[in-house]
């Protein structure tokens, strides 16, 4: 298969004003991806389902990405005068990025037998602006997929045949798996608690270390047995 | 009535081919021998139960065989799995559209507690929540042993179960409910989150 920076030239030729980023994965897998700006996603998505060299018909995966507002330090190496000497003097640089979220997917092709090439789409901020366009219309297999990160991250394909949750009721508002989702508040006693539900212990139940160890679990009042 | 007659007398007369017997007897040995299941599984514990079904373990040798696909003819719900809280209203549903007398098995530690989803946001931290469960099965899933045991333990209270009296079954005491009301889908979770008629948790006294 073509690597990625073919790809984007190729792409970028197909598609006048696509604009294409190679989003750098620096984990041992070294799965870089194709950031897709959302004008042209839909265009760029069918030329790469469509091109007869990459043919990626096939769609495996799509999922989202919370992404919070974050503060990456970068250190650069600046050539600097001091004490009227030529130095290299590191720098570092504290670059605020506004939270985002993504929807990322995972294209292969059943004609070629190649893939994966990863693709990804960013909304513009995780309030108000959480449109990216819907693939569907590309890939049919991404129409649940696309529900279910509609669900759970609260993004708006536009362009989606069924925009309806898929994994939790229509009453529901919140959207469990962003980062900052509050889940209801209705811990109740482990007896070996840890990590984070040993902090809902402690909220819950006032410690009282003169009473370590000496709590006593009592049975309901059992006033309806069956 | 059985407990009034002397054991030693009743086993003397049936050597002699009399057998003597009572109204209540007859009626919880029938009934605790052809428990009809009703037909449903939600998560891995509903394989066990068909396993349970099935020629090797054959729920068939304590008259249980017979799944029902309706509620309307199931004297028994095994809640077989995990409880999601979109699937716990019409659970509950379920139960309320079942005939009396009707039982509860609650199978595996998703159906008593959440099992391994307690922490989560979207599964029911048990089904005694809704419903009164009558016999609860732990593992993950239960083994079809397990629930053969669970069944037995239910053939069991069948039999206690007293027809007349201050101790009568509840399905025969009026002033019990046999239907109870369905939680609501809310904007963050159930509505209620428990029945308080129903669910009696563990309280966590410091002594």
């Amino acid at each position: 298969m073509e690597t990625l920076e073919e790809i984007k030239a190729r792409i970028e030729a197909a598609v006048p004003g696509a604009k294409i980023e190679i989003a750098q994965n620096a984990s041992p897998s070294q799965q870089h991806s194709l950031k897709v700006d959302n004008e042209h996603a839909y265009d760029v998505a069918k030329f790469l389902r469509d091109d007869s060299t990459l043919r990626l018909d096939f769609c495996s995966n799509v999922t989202g990405v919370d992404w919070l507002d974050r503060t990456v330090k970068q250190t650069v190496k600046v050539k600097k005068i001091v004490d009227g000497e030529e130095k290299e003097v590191a720098e570092t640089t504290e670059v605020k990025i506004p939270g985002y979220l993504e929807a990322v997917y995972h294209l292969y092709s059943m004609t070629h037998k190649h893939g994966p090439v990863t693709i990804r789409m960013r909304t513009a901020d995780r309030a108000k602006n959480v449109c990216l366009p819907s693939l569907t219309p590309i890939w049919r297999s991404a129409e649940f997929q696309e529900r279910e990160i509609f669900d759970l991250y609260g993004v708006q394909f536009d362009g989606h045949p069924d925009l309806r949750r898929i994994l939790m009721w229509e009453e529901f508002e919140d959207h469990p798996m962003r980062k900052d989702y509050q889940e209801p508040d209705d811990y109740e006693y482990e007896p070996t608690p840890h990590d984070d539900v040993l902090e809902k212990a402690k909220r819950h139940f006032a410690a009282r270390p003169e009473l370590d160890g000496a709590e006593k679990i009592t049975g309901g009042d059992g006033s309806l047995k069956r | 009535m059985s407990e009034r007659i002397d054991e030693g007398l009743r086993r003397e007369l049936q050597r002699q081919g009399v057998w003597v017997t009572s109204m209540q007897e007859l009626y919880n040995w029938g009934r605790k021998n052809s428990i009809w299941p009703l037909q449903f599984g939600l998560a891995c514990c509903a394989i066990e139960m068909i396993a349970t079904a099935a020629s090797r373990y054959d729920i068939a040798r304590f008259g249980g065989e017979v799944f029902r696909p309706s509620p309307r003819q199931a004297d028994l719900m095994i809640v077989a799995g995990t409880v999601t809280k979109k699937m716990a209203p019409q659970i509950v549903r379920l139960y309320n559209q079942m005939a009396d007398p009707k039982y509860v098995i609650a199978m595996g530690a998703c159906a008593i507690s959440g099992g391994p989803f307690k922490q989560g946001y979207n599964v029911l931290k048990g089904i005694d929540r809704y419903i009164p469960v009558d016999v609860y099965i732990p593992g993950c899933p239960p083994r079809p042993e397990a629930l053969l045991h669970a069944f037995m333990e239910l053939q069991r209270k069948i039999d206690s179960q007293k027809l007349t009296g201050e101790q009568k079954a509840e399905h025969l005491d009026a002033a019990q409910p046999s239907e109870f009301p369905v939680p609501a889908f809310g904007k963050h979770d159930l509505e209620p989150s428990a029945n308080p008629d129903v669910f009696h948790p563990p309280k966590l006294e410091r002594v």
